[in-house]
């Protein structure tokens, strides 16, 4: 059985880019923990000779004519941003 | 002149005679979701000023183009985008986005003159089986305003049931089509997958998602499968195979139809209201002149637990383009780029998505890829397998679609695997990509049960066909909730 700790919880809090306090990184254990274990049912198969399955239709790249096709208008695509200023996005200052 | 209890001929016969115009009709539906959806909360967003000038451009045209769902009212999961209608997967990361175009489905349905009239409630980012999940509001199942609709598309089954709108979108990752469908005691069909495009569809786990039908009988159903079926280019994963009439497939006739029962459909967790319900149903098939057998679907327990680890790496990847840096919640706390990430994300995603976010985050990780995510898509293999050796006997396989019937809300909100069990039925189906269909079977006291009819790939043709001969034989899906009694019809 894996024993999940607080540490590889905040490890992987970080690789997900999720900002995590401590209290929550006690408590999402546990339930990873039980969760991985359970997970660990498929050990009882032995899939040594199996292929692995990422589609279940046989999938082909689909490729086009390199051709440019106008994409969609700036001002649209601007229409969700929280901020932007002459046609550029605007974000915090992030280097210190 | 009553609606709600009403198939889509006979809403259109209500057009065509000019008994009724197709503004008229949306402004009905409108008020019957004023009227019953304080109770249900069935909607997120409603467009009446959207759907109003939609409906009054629809009008002229003449009857002779228009198809057989033309002007009838419809609701869309909101995880589909919709050009210019708020469109949030529940999530408060996606807090008043408004999507700059329509998913492919959308376009579809106004082609052949559907209105939309309004987004539908469900579990953020579709994970979840309650609708508890949502940031923004708990979803009811019209049966017992105290049980939980099932989710992920709670809200699209909940709005049929209640008779607010007699079609809307869900999408079916792992059951979010068929379960919620089970517990509100409507139809829901999951296509094949790559029948529907997924363009516009907000991803979960890109290889199991299948946007499909929620309706109230089996024939509604297979007309609006035909509105949104087919190849699109801008979706890579839509198969480009023949589209053929499903509602035509409706024929009654199913003499010498072989019907697989796997044993394990009827194992233990699996309530024995749900067993006899099923039990009864394959004896209506019998007496249409259909066989049964029981079958071995050897690999179903490891399904579960394959579903999380490949729908969760999936996720995991697919929900990293939330960054709050192009649309979508802001955190107002960073002081550099990495805190400006993890804050907008902290902040911006529930619990269940994190968990899944990291589950999936822990698999693909140097050291577990192997050991989880590998080894998942192997299992996956034997789990695709059991199917397609079932089906070189039997036509279709039949068993529930859940376990019990709705719980109460709040009842399993705080444990993740007894909130995941509720899937066991249904997940083998997305991990093998075939269709199956949820029609309504019977009754636990007085909460809807579901029947599970699974066929084989690109074949919903013979789904829909045994679905429409059980529903034919019997009255389960004229009953009507009690949410109805009194409200606008």
């Amino acid at each position: 059985m894996a024993k999940m700790t607080k540490e590889e919880v905040i490890e992987v809090a970080h690789l997900a880019r999720l900002a995590i306090t401590d209290e929550e990184a006690v408590h999402f254990a546990d339930q990873l923990e039980a969760i991985t274990n359970a997970m660990e049912l498929l050990n009882e198969l032995d899939t040594e000779n199996v292929e692995p399955t990422t589609h279940v239709l046989p999938m082909v790249n689909v490729l086009r004519e390199d051709k440019s096709i106008p994409g969609l208008d700036r001002e649209l695509v601007l229409k969700n941003v929280k901020e932007h200023e002459a046609g550029q996005i605007k974000v915090p200052t992030i280097l210190d | 002149m009553a609606l709600a209890d009403k198939t889509a001929a006979e809403l259109q016969k209500l057009i065509h005679t000019k008994e009724m115009t197709i503004s008229e009709m949306a402004e009905q539906a409108f008020e019957r979701i004023e009227e019953l959806d304080s109770k249900v909360d069935a909607f997120l967003a409603i467009d009446k000023e959207g759907a109003l000038k939609q409906a009054a451009q629809l009008e002229d045209t003449p009857l002779d183009e228009r198809g057989p769902l033309f002007g009838l009212p419809i609701g869309v999961k909101d995880n589909i985008v919709t050009e210019g209608i708020e469109t949030t997967a529940s999530s408060r990361i996606l807090e008043g986005f408004n999507p700059i175009y329509d998913a492919t489905v959308v376009e579809k349905l106004k082609k052949d003159g559907m209105v939309i009239v309004g987004k539908l409630n469900m579990d953020e980012f579709a994970m979840g089986s309650s609708n508890e999940n949502s940031y923004y509001k708990n979803t009811k199942n019209p049966w017992n305003l105290e049980t939980v609709p099932g989710g992920s598309s709670g809200g699209s089954a909940a709005a049929v049931a209640a008779g607010e709108v007699p079609f809307t979108l869900g999408s079916d990752t792992g059951g979010s089509i068929r379960q919620p469908a089970a517990f509100c005691g409507v139809v829901g069909m999951k296509p094949t997958y790559g029948r529907v495009s997924r363009f516009g569809l907000i991803a979960y786990a890109s290889s199991l998602d299948q946007i499909g039908p929620i309706t109230r009988t089996v024939k509604d159903n297979a007309l609006l499968l035909n509105t949104i079926a087919g190849h699109d280019e801008k979706d890579s994963t839509s198969a480009n195979v023949e589209v053929p009439d499903f509602a035509a497939a409706l024929t009654g006739d199913i003499q010498g139809l072989r019907i697989g029962v796997p044993k394990e459909y009827f194992a233990e967790g699996v309530g024995e209201a749900a067993k006899q319900a099923v039990r009864d149903a394959l004896k209506v098939l019998e007496e249409k002149g259909a066989t049964w057998e029981e079958i071995s679907l050897p690999h179903s327990k490891y399904a579960l637990s394959t579903y999380y680890l490949i729908a969760s790496s999936e996720a995991s990847s697919n929900l990293s383009r939330f960054d709050g840096i192009r649309y979508g919640y802001r955190t107002q706390k960073a002081g550099n780029l990495l805190e400006f990430y993890m804050n907008t994300r902290s902040e911006g995603f529930g619990d269940e998505v994190k968990r899944r976010i990291m589950l999936g985050t822990y698999a693909l990780s140097s050291g577990y890829y192997d050991a989880y995510y590998k080894k998942a898509q192997k299992v996956r293999t034997l789990i695709k397998q059991d199917f397609d050796k079932a089906f070189e006997q039997y036509d279709v396989i039949i068993g529930p679609t859940t376990p019990t019937p709705a719980f109460k809300i709040g009842e399993k909100i705080d444990d993740p695997l007894t909130m995941y069990a509720n899937d066991i039925l249904t997940i083998p189906v997305n991990l093998a990509g075939v269709p199956a269909i949820s029609v309504p079977c019977g009754f636990d006291n007085g909460l809807p049960l579901g029947l599970q009819i699974i066929g084989k790939y690109f074949d919903e043709e013979t789904v829909y066909r045994v679905a429409d001969v059980f529903e034919q034989a019997t009255d389960f899906h004229k009953k009507t909730p009690q949410v109805w009694e009194g409200a606008v019809q």
